[in-house]
This record gives C-alpha cells, sequence and structure tokens, in this order.
C-alpha cells in the first residue's frame, strides 16, 4: 500500500469575476515508502497546490486522495493535522526558521506537536538530528547567525526530527548557491535513504530533478512522466 | 486502561507542550509584550486602586456615620408620662434600661446628656461643653482617643473624677503630658479637681473646649437648674439581626419596670436603619466607570498589538501547521499566549496598586479620619486579576480567530 496516492485529482478556483480556474487537472499519482520522486514545472503550472495537497494542507476539488488507502474526506481536520505532523517532513525554498529561536529550539518545534517519549525527549532528540546533519556546534545558534546552507541543513533536521514517511521539498536549492545545493541534495538523500523516507522534490532546477529516479512534469495542471527533463524549465 | 493511559499522556503533552510554546513565544516577543502589557497593567493598577480606595472611603464615612448616629444597632429608648406631660424620672429609667438590657445579656448601653461647666485655666474661667456618658458610650459611638485612655471601671468610684478632653482644651492646658497625672480645676458647689484622662481630637471647624464626664460625675457636679433642664438620652447597642425582636422586648420589660402611664419607645436610630441604599454607589459608579475607561482603553491597545502580532506571525504560524500544529492547539496557544501575558501584567498592576496605596505617605494621605484602616482588599486584588484574565481572553479571542483561519502553504509563502 502506497503513502499516498492520488487519482484523478483537480483542484479549482473560484476567480473573483465568478469563473473558475482548474489549476491540477485529473492527477494520477502515486507515492511508495522509499521513493524518489522529482516534479518540475514552470511558475504558475500548479507545483505549489500540488504540493499543499500531498502535505494534507488542501484538499482535491474532484478525485480521491488516498492516505495509507484510506479517503482523505474521511479523515478529519484534527487527524490531517495530526497524520501531517508524523508522516510529513517540509522542507522549503526560504529555510522558513522560527526568528529568534535556536537552532535546537526550531529543530524540537515539531516535537511539541507529538507525544510521549519523542515529546518529553524533544530537546535530546533535537540535538541528535542537528548532529547528524553536521550542526553540532550550532546547537545554540540563532538563524541570523548561520549561513544559507547551515539554515538549510536545520531545516532538514528539522523536517526529519519526527521520523516522516514523506519528505516535501519545495525549491530545496533555490536560495543556495550551486555547490551548497549539490551539498544539501546529497544530504537529504542520505538521511532520507537513512530513515526509508519517500522524497518528492519540487523544483526548477532540471539538474536537481535529475537527480530523483522517478522524474514528472507539472504543465498547465496536467502532471506528467519526464523521462528526462534537463532543459524542460529553462 | 492502556488507551485510557495513553489519552492521559497525550493530554499530557499537549497541555504542557502548549505551554512550552506560549512562554517561548512571549521569550521570544519579550519586548512587543512588555510594551502591550504597559498599558494592560497600568490600567489593573487604576482598577485595583480606586476599589480600594472606595473601600477606604466607605470605611471612612461609615466610621463617621458611627460617631454621630451611633454603631449599628443603636436603639434609642425614651419615656414619657403623656397624662402628667413630663419625661420618666432619670433614675427610675435608668434602672429600668439596666434591668431590661441584664435581661436579655445585652452588654453595651449609656446615656448621653449634654451640659456644660465652667473650668478654671490659669488665663481665666471658661465655659466647657461637656457630653455626660457612661462606660460604653466610646464603644458604641467609636469615640477614638489621640491619647490618653478612655473611662474605666475604677473610675466610676473615685473621689476625683476622670475627664477626657479635647485637644483645643487640653492645648489651653499648656499640652500636659499625661503620664503626669494633669489635673482640671472645676470650680462650682461643689468645686472639685478632675483627673485629665485621655484626650480627643478637636473638632476643627468649632474650635471649642469640650469634655467628656461619666454620667454620675457630671449629675454630681453640674449646677442644679442645669440638670432639670437636661433630659438624658438612652442608647442600647444591640446586634442588628436582633435590633427588631429586642426593641419590642425591651420596650415592654422597660414599660413594665417603670409602671403604667409610660409611654415608652425603642427606636433604632443608626444610619443603617435609614439607609436604603448604599451612600456611596454614585462615587462608586462614577470610579468604576474611569476604571472600566482605562482598562477597555488598555485592552484596545491590548488587542490592537495582537492583531499586527499576528499578521506579522502568519508565517511562523504557517510553519507550525505545517509541523502538525491543529487548528485548536494554534487558537489555544494564540489565546493562551494572551491570557498568560495579562495574567502577569494583572499581577504587576496589582503589585503597583498596593505599593502606591499601602506605602507610608499615602496611607497618611488617605487614610486621615480613619480609625479602622481597612487593609489592601482581597476582592481588588481578585477583581483586578480576573480582569486581567478576562481581557487577556477578549482581547487573544480575536487574533486567536484569525490565526486559525490562517492558511498554512500561503502563510508560509507570505
Amino acid at each position: 500500500m502506497g503513502i499516498l496516492e492520488l487519482r484523478g485529482v483537480t483542484r479549482t478556483v473560484e476567480l473573483p469575476d465568478g469563473s473558475s480556474l482548474d489549476i491540477l487537472r485529473g492527477v494520477d499519482l502515486a507515492v511508495e515508502a522509499g521513493d524518489r520522486l522529482s516534479i518540475v514545472g514552470r511558475s504558475g503550472s500548479g507545483k505549489s497546490t500540488l504540493l499543499n495537497i500531498l502535505g494534507l494542507l488542501d484538499a482535491p476539488t474532484a478525485g480521491d486522495l488516498l492516505v495509507d488507502g484510506v479517503p482523505l474526506a474521511r479523515l478529519s481536520s484534527g487527524e490531517r493535522d495530526r497524520r501531517r505532523g508524523r508522516d510529513v517532513g517540509f522542507i522549503f525554498q526560504q529555510f522558513n526558521l522560527l526568528p529568534g529561536r535556536t537552532a535546537l529550539e526550531n529543530v524540537a518545534t515539531p516535537l511539541l506537536y507529538a507525544s510521549g517519549k519523542p515529546f518529553w525527549r524533544r530537546e535530546r532528540i533535537a540535538a541528535e538530528m542537528l548532529e547528524r546533519v553536521g550542526l553540532g556546534a550550532r546547537l545554540t545558534s540563532l538563524p541570523s547567525q548561520l549561513s544559507g546552507g547551515e539554515q538549510q541543513r536545520v531545516a532538514i533536521a528539522r523536517a526529519l526530527v519526527r521520523g516522516p514517511r514523506l519528505i516535501l521539498a519545495d525549491e530545496p536549492t533555490g536560495a543556495l548557491d550551486v555547490d551548497t545545493g549539490a551539498a544539501i541534495m546529497a544530504l537529504l538523500d542520505e538521511v532520507a535513504t537513512a530513515s526509508g523516507a519517500a522524497l518528492v522534490t519540487i523544483t526548477h532546477d532540471p539538474d536537481i530533478a535529475e537527480l530523483a529516479a522517478r522524474r514528472f512534469r507539472l504543465d498547465r495542471g496536467v502532471l506528467s512522466p519526464a523521462a528526462a527533463v534537463a532543459g524542460a524549465a529553462r | 486502561m492502556s488507551r485510557i493511559a495513553e489519552a492521559g499522556a497525550a493530554l499530557g503533552s499537549t497541555v504542557v507542550g502548549a505551554v512550552v510554546e506560549g512562554w517561548g513565544e512571549l521569550r521570544t516577543h519579550r519586548t512587543r509584550v512588555l510594551l502591550s502589557l504597559i498599558g494592560v497593567a497600568l490600567a489593573i493598577a487604576a482598577l485595583t486602586s480606586v476599589v480600594a480606595l472606595g473601600g477606604i472611603a466607605r470605611q471612612s464615612i461609615t466610621e463617621s456615620q458611627e460617631r454621630s448616629s451611633g454603631r449599628p444597632a443603636m436603639l434609642s429608648v425614651y419615656a414619657f408620662d403623656s397624662v402628667a406631660g413630663q419625661n420618666a424620672p432619670d433614675e427610675r429609667l435608668r434602672e429600668a434600661i439596666d434591668e431590661a438590657t441584664a435581661k436579655y445579656g445585652i452588654e453595651h448601653w449609656s446615656s448621653q446628656t449634654w451640659g456644660s461647666l465652667r473650668v478654671q485655666l490659669t488665663t481665666g474661667a471658661y465655659e466647657v461643653s461637656v457630653t455626660a456618658v457612661d462606660r460604653d458610650f466610646a464603644d458604641m459611638f467609636r469615640t477614638e482617643l489621640e491619647r490618653g485612655r478612655w473611662f474605666s471601671a475604677r473610675d466610676e468610684t473615685r473621689l476625683a473624677p476622670a475627664i477626657v478632653i479635647n485637644r483645643t482644651l487640653w492645648a489651653a492646658l499648656g499640652s500636659p503630658d499625661l503620664a503626669t497625672h494633669p489635673t482640671i480645676e472645676l470650680p462650682g458647689d461643689p468645686g472639685t479637681i478632675a483627673e485629665v484622662v485621655g484626650v480627643y481630637p478637636a473638632n476643627v471647624e468649632w474650635g471649642s473646649m469640650e469634655a467628656y464626664l461619666l454620667g454620675s460625675d457630671y449629675r454630681r457636679l453640674a449646677p442644679q437648674d442645669q440638670l432639670l433642664g437636661n433630659t438624658p438620652n438612652y442608647f442600647v447597642w444591640v446586634p442588628p439581626e436582633l435590633s427588631d425582636p429586642l426593641s419590642e422586648r425591651l420596650r415592654a420589660s422597660i414599660a413594665q419596670s417603670l409602671g403604667g402611664g409610660y409611654d415608652v419607645q425603642v427606636n433604632r436610630q443608626d444610619y443603617a436603619a435609614w439607609q436604603d441604599s448604599d451612600p456611596l454607589l454614585p462615587l462608586t459608579i462614577m470610579l468604576g466607570g474611569a476604571a472600566g475607561l482605562l482598562l477597555l482603553l488598555g485592552a484596545l491597545g491590548l488587542l490592537t498589538i495582537s492583531l499586527v502580532t499576528v499578521r506579522y506571525r502568519i508565517q511562523e504560524i504557517g510553519i507550525k501547521r505545517s509541523f502538525g500544529a491543529t487548528a485548536g492547539r494554534v487558537f489555544f496557544s494564540v489565546m493562551m499566549e494572551s491570557v498568560v501575558a495579562t495574567a502577569v501584567a494583572g499581577v504587576v498592576g496589582i503589585a503597583l496598586a498596593i505599593l502606591a496605596l499601602k506605602n507610608p505617605w499615602s496611607t497618611e494621605l488617605i487614610s486621615q479620619g480613619v480609625s479602622d484602616v481597612p487593609g489592601f482588599p482581597v476582592s481588588a486584588a481578585v477583581l483586578g486579576l480576573v480582569v486581567s484574565i478576562a481581557v487577556g481572553a477578549l482581547a487573544g479571542l480575536m487574533p486567536a480567530l484569525v490565526a486559525v483561519r490562517i492558511k498554512p502553504i500561503d502563510a508560509i509563502r507570505y
């Protein structure tokens, strides 16, 4: 059984003038444990909307989204939030670390929404996670005291600290130089492999997209397989 | 059982998590929090001070009323022979009251006669207003002394009468130390020397020389013509809740002791008997209104800052939602942040009010004329705390609702 499965998913929004716009159209996609997926597409192609739906932050207007084989509609809002916290880890282009909090506090934040041992031992778990991404010496550093690469490492540690089954990376190297971006992707792949999590990378960058085993292209809301996407978004 | 234990553990970590989260917010945004809470703390300080000052003002007015009409419930006793057209003889009425109060276990009663005596001072002879009373009078009418003591049982049997004088007369005597047992000459027939045992505050407006004497001494010293024209008033102090039945029983008992022909009246005469509403109600409403307005302004300031802050924190809330914070958790967190912050501000406000009202300078200023200065009322502190928490909940409600409506991904990209 897949972690997530989209069957003929359509997402429509209503425009201020009363007309409607299909952002996603008939999207079929299955994400299995350990998968490496990349999705490329131009701005406005529907990448963010697809990310929202994969992250249980949005729901399809038509079609089915199955979470562990259970239709999304059957899950309450609270259950979706809890599953998202437990099973999904987000990595953002702009890192989106909480300002004013140390690296350790940032990584421990998702564990505030856990219960049992992960909650009570959150600082230790967060410290171990930062150690894994090579930031064991920067636990008390504030985001403003970290470089872009270091901030993204903190963001990766934060995304993985609850041991998610699905990592959603939205332009993870978009704010980094080429070398740092490559190092970050290598790290992301390494920690995802170690934890057995599926990794879905949404990117403009064809080189980053090439790193994934399964590659897709999103064009005007339609998702299609892309054997070789280099140059597609250029 | 294990399911219940799991649910309990989950609830525990949720509550502790929310507290940790709220504390983290307060710690991270302490400057903003401090700024937003200054208004609330000041408003709570004002509200608490107004309530506490109201308590002191109420005590002051009550004491003033008790000094003039007696402490509740004060019964006045009057016996008149309508056929003969005269009051009951003083001695007989006195005995009848003594008998009746003993019968019903009433501990405090006193006569009160106004008269005057000539007093010989080094600067000449002066007419001094004298109030002749019994020992219990001071307790019944809240007579406060500024030095010395009131009449004791021993004073009723001493040869040289004890006298309690006002400050004007004491000053005219040369302000002697009462430990030296100063005396005052009361010339007349028979004249005598009285020992000054106590001094009470002078009436500032009148500035006249006044004194208290025990009724037995006054009857011995006053000129006969003055005694004939001066009918004593009699007062009996009873518990307010028993004043109605005791009035009737005292009336019947005194009438029986005096014998037929006397119309005996026992009536309540203290301020509480004729006062239906709180005399301080208009003042309380006015001050309460002013404090409420202050609080409203403080709350509005807090609300504005909280709303602006939520807008500023949209991204942060979105990030937390993406990591599993439920809408309820976000709502609770924003609300609790506001409530915890205003509760702290409330405690600070109450502390400010206590500091403002209970320091030696202000205590002296605001408690002039009050003998039993009330402590800082617990009710004022509790009210301040409850109001501050309520203000926090109200001011946090709107931002919390705004926070819940935030769409996570839009917020993250904000």
